[in-house]
């Protein structure tokens, strides 16, 4: 599958050779990535092994000492993070991090800080409500006091009213209680249907790859697995490290 | 507690009554010693029989004696009704708050420290004795301490009815007598001197025979109003679209006039503390967008306030030392807010990108540094050095004349510029900016992933600030005629920062309450306000306020309900937590949510 992507299509996102370092400390190594248009792609690892990073970088939070990021064939190492997101990725950060003491409105609304389409940014605002009925009955709850589950809808919602190509996402499950979770998979996945690439960083490496179509692995920032969700599912190595058998 | 020995009503929290009647005994010795009582004995509240000195002592026993039995209403919890018990409390606490006098008196009379405790003094022993001996003294304090503390506490048990018309009746005698001195100027404007003649003693206070009527007639008007304000509130609030806009307009365009007409009617003195009210809330609009919106904490914003006044000196007055040409307070201006935008941008620039507490540390340097700038000698042949810059001109506006002499002149022309920036600032709150600056207050990392250029938005905050102190600065500067570095010290920062926190940060509403009752009535750095008695304690005060401010209402006096709500969340899950052993965690954020109301979090899993 992605033989055949990358002969036809250019990569929607792609690092290539990225390394980069906090201060002194390496933490991405030659790491090579590519997402193409519509896939479900996650990108697994221990803890430290530099996931987080990977999207920072790939947002412009986190400048590459090495290497290049591209967006649609452009080198963007030196764009800022508002001509990346206005050139459509948005992340649903670690924890959700809503603006806990502005309303689930105000939230939604700042998603499309950048978009300047007033009628469109109505339209997708409706989208959302259609997506989460829950989110429109508290449009005007200040956003600190949803609950977990809530708050997790109301990041969501907040990244797509940037309308992105690609939707990064950092550990959307965390926190939230096993039902939940099951059902945070099934909406990725039918945000996903809807045509919209997903990046998202996993640690439950079962239910992540399978939904996914293709998974990444890294460790201590190297790439050390790199291959279909099937076949990761599969791969014996896979299964021993990170899909909890022993 | 459950000696079976001891009735029921006699099963008091010993250790609330304890700690609640210790501090208060406490709190008397502490304000009696910084010498309240007696440097405010001259200021009488009702003549012959209170004044402002013994005030500043029996608020204590009254206040404390209404918290001993005072407790969150938990759901869910068995709550006993309030009834003797709590009187009883009440009642106790006053009596174990008598110690204070008691200590002072016996400590004064016995021992001296005048050396350490200036207040240490005979005035002071004879106040609290009446003049009438020690053992008056002693047995007169612990009987008045008692019974405010059973007042105090019995508010719990009187019907809502009584309660709220004692306490209109309490509050309203306080408010008028408090604010004699506009009262009595605002009858000579409308001729009316007749009336306060008989309201007020000629040594200042309210009459006893006034009083009595006062209130009576608060009482039945707190009678006839119940329900009314709180109604009309909800009306309003109710109100969609046009009627709103409607209501609003009207609301407004009353305002206005007031303010328009008011002023006539007052005296000078009166309406040099408006035009100083004026000032410092044009202050605290720009102060509030930098901190309540976009939650950069600024402790030098003085600067910004100094470099207005000083580029009027310079621009305007024949006496600045190098630019002797006068040029018109209204061209000034406009220099004045774009060398405010300016250096905005100059000292923004390098501290804009640190995190708060470096950020607050760097900032109050910058803002004494500017004021030494101004103060140096190296600057003399600009600043005029530490004998600054005099003879700034009156403004001429062609149809008036601002001048310092006439305040109601300064008083209209500060008008305009703050309902200017009231404007501008209720503009700001609700545009993409404002937005944006909200986000960064309260995430900056997501703000910027969001796409929101950070550094932009926050420098733009510090310059819109620094131009609303500025042209405060501006204004200042025509108005007393001169400029002096110490007009610009670190306290005006510091004082502006309160009225923002005490008013509600972020809310416009807030700081208009707060310009009004902070620099209104205590008065600001240099300003005399209402209570010009309280000069020297303005600071104390201030910094109380400010401690009570955040640890119990870091919403601010007129909070948003929606703040409100979330703050007082936590505290009460805070509370819980730390009373463990009374009741669980659990049922304490139930209890909150409830009273959360409307917008509670019901379904929270
Ligand atoms: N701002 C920073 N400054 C210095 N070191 C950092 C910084 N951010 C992350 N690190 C370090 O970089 C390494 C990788 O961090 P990263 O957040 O990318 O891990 P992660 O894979 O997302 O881990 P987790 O699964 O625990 O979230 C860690 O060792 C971390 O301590
Ligand atoms: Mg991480």
């Amino acid at each position: 599958m992605s033989a055949e992507q990358s002969a036809g299509q250019t990569a929607l996102l792609e690092f290539r050779k990225v390394n980069t370092h906090y201060g002194a400390v390496h933490i991405l190594k030659d790491v090579d990535l590519a997402i193409y248009p519509g896939e479900l792609v996650c990108l697994l690892g221990g803890n430290a092994s530099g996931k987080t990073t990977t999207l920072k970088t790939l947002l412009g939070m986190v400048i590459p000492t090495s290497g290049e990021v591209v967006f649609d064939g452009e080198v963007v190492n030196h764009q800022p993070t508002s001509y990346r997101v206005a050139n459509g990725v948005t992340m649903v950060p670690e924890n959700r991090r809503l603006f806990k003491r502005l309303s689930v409105k105000e939230n939604l609304v700042l998603g499309a800080y950048l978009r300047k389409d007033k009628d469109d940014i109505e339209a997708d605002l409706e989208y959302v409500y259609e997506l989460f009925p829950r989110v429109k009955e508290r449009l005007n709850q200040k956003s600190g006091t949803l609950s977990g589950g809530e708050q997790q809808m109301v990041a969501i919602g907040r990244a797509l009213m940037s309308r992105p190509k690609v939707l990064l996402m950092d550990e959307p499950s965390m926190g939230l209680a096993p039902a939940l979770v099951q059902q945070n998979f099934e909406l990725i996945q039918q945000i996903n249907d809807e045509g919209m690439a997903i990046f998202m960083v996993e640690q439950n490496a079962n239910m992540a790859l399978s939904i996914a179509d293709r998974g990444w692995v890294l460790q201590t920032g190297m790439v050390v697995l790199n291959d279909t969700a099937e076949a990761l599912l599969a791969n014996p190595e896979m299964r021993a490290a990170y899909l909890g058998e022993a | 507690m459950s000696a079976s020995a001891t009735p029921a009503w006699f099963q008091l929290d010993w250790r609330r009554v304890g700690r609640w009647g210790g501090l208060c005994a406490l709190g008397i010795v502490l304000v009696s010693l910084i010498g309240m009582p007696v440097g405010l004995d001259r200021r009488i509240i009702i003549e012959g029989r209170l004044s402002l000195g013994y005030l500043a002592l029996i608020w204590m026993p009254l206040l404390f004696g209404y918290l001993v039995p005072k407790r969150i209403v938990l759901e869910g919890v068995e709550n006993p009704d309030p009834g003797i018990r709590d009187v009883l409390a009440g009642l106790c606490a006053g009596v174990l708050a008598g110690l204070g006098p008691l200590l002072l008196i016996l400590g004064i009379d016995n021992f001296n420290l005048r050396k350490p405790l200036v207040n240490w003094s005979p005035q002071l022993l004879e106040l609290l004795t009446f003049g009438r001996g020690i053992g008056y003294g002693v047995a007169v304090w612990f009987a008045i301490c008692a019974v405010l503390g059973l007042v105090g506490s019995s508010m719990h048990v009187l019907p809502a009815n009584v309660r709220r018309v004692v306490s209109f009746i309490a509050y309203g005698l306080l408010f008028i007598s408090v604010l004699e001195a506009a009262i009595d100027d605002l009858s000579e404007g409308f001729g009316l001197e007749s009336l306060t003649d008989a309201m007020y003693a000629r040594r200042g206070g309210l009459t006893v025979k006034f009083s009595i009527i006062l209130a009576v007639v608060i009482g039945v008007l707190s009678i006839v109003t119940k329900g009314r304000v709180k109604g009309a509130a909800n009306h309003y609030k109710g109100l969609q679209g046009a009627e709103r806009k409607r209501a609003s307009m009207l609301l407004f365009s009353g305002v206005t006039a007031l303010c328009i007409v008011l002023p006539m009617f007052l005296g000078m003195i009166m309406n040099e503390l408006l035009a100083n009210v004026g000032l410092f809330l044009l202050l605290a609009l720009g102060l509030n967008i930098v901190v309540g919106l976009a939650g950069i904490l600024d402790l030098g914003y003085v600067a910004f306030f100094a470099v207005g006044g000083y580029t009027t000196a310079v621009l305007t007055s024949a006496e600045s030392p190098f630019f002797t040409p006068e040029l018109h307070f209204g061209f000034a201006l406009i220099v004045v807010v774009a060398m405010a935008g300016l250096t905005g941008l100059v000292i923004g620039a390098p501290v804009i990108r640190m995190r708060g507490d470096y950020l607050a540390i760097v900032t109050l340097g910058f803002g004494e540094i500017i004021r030494l700038l101004f103060m140096s000698d190296w600057l003399k042949p600009y600043f005029g050095g530490a004998q600054g810059i005099t003879n700034v001109p009156h403004v001429d506006l062609g149809f008036a004349v601002v001048k310092g002499t006439d305040p109601r002149s300064v008083f209209y022309m500060v008008l305009v510029l703050c309902v200017l920036a009231v404007y501008v600032s209720w503009r700001l709150q609700g545009s993409r900016l404002g937005r944006a600056w909200m986000a960064i207050r309260e995430d900056e990392q997501v703000a910027e992933a969001m796409g929101i250029n950070t550094v932009n938005a926050k420098l733009m905050a510090f310059v819109v600030g620094a131009m609303m102190a500025a042209v405060s600065g501006a204004v200042l500067a025509a108005k007393v005629g001169s400029v002096f570095p110490n007009s610009f010290m670190i306290l005006v920062s510091i004082i502006i920062l309160v009225v923002v926190i005490v008013g509600g940060m972020g809310n416009i509403a807030g700081v208009l309450v707060g310009s009004f009752v902070l620099i209104g009535v205590l008065g600001g750095p240099r300003q005399p306000g209402l209570l010009q008695e309280f000069q020297s304690y303005k600071l104390l005060i201030y910094g109380a306020l400010l401690v009570f401010m955040m640890l119990k209402r870091p919403e601010g006096l007129v909070p948003s309900a929606r703040r409100s709500q979330e703050l007082h969340q936590e505290e009460f899950l805070q509370d819980a937590w730390l009373k463990g052993e009374d009741h669980d965690i659990e049922e304490a954020a139930e209890a909150a949510a409830a009273v959360g109301g409307s917008e509670g979090t019901g379904d929270q899993a």
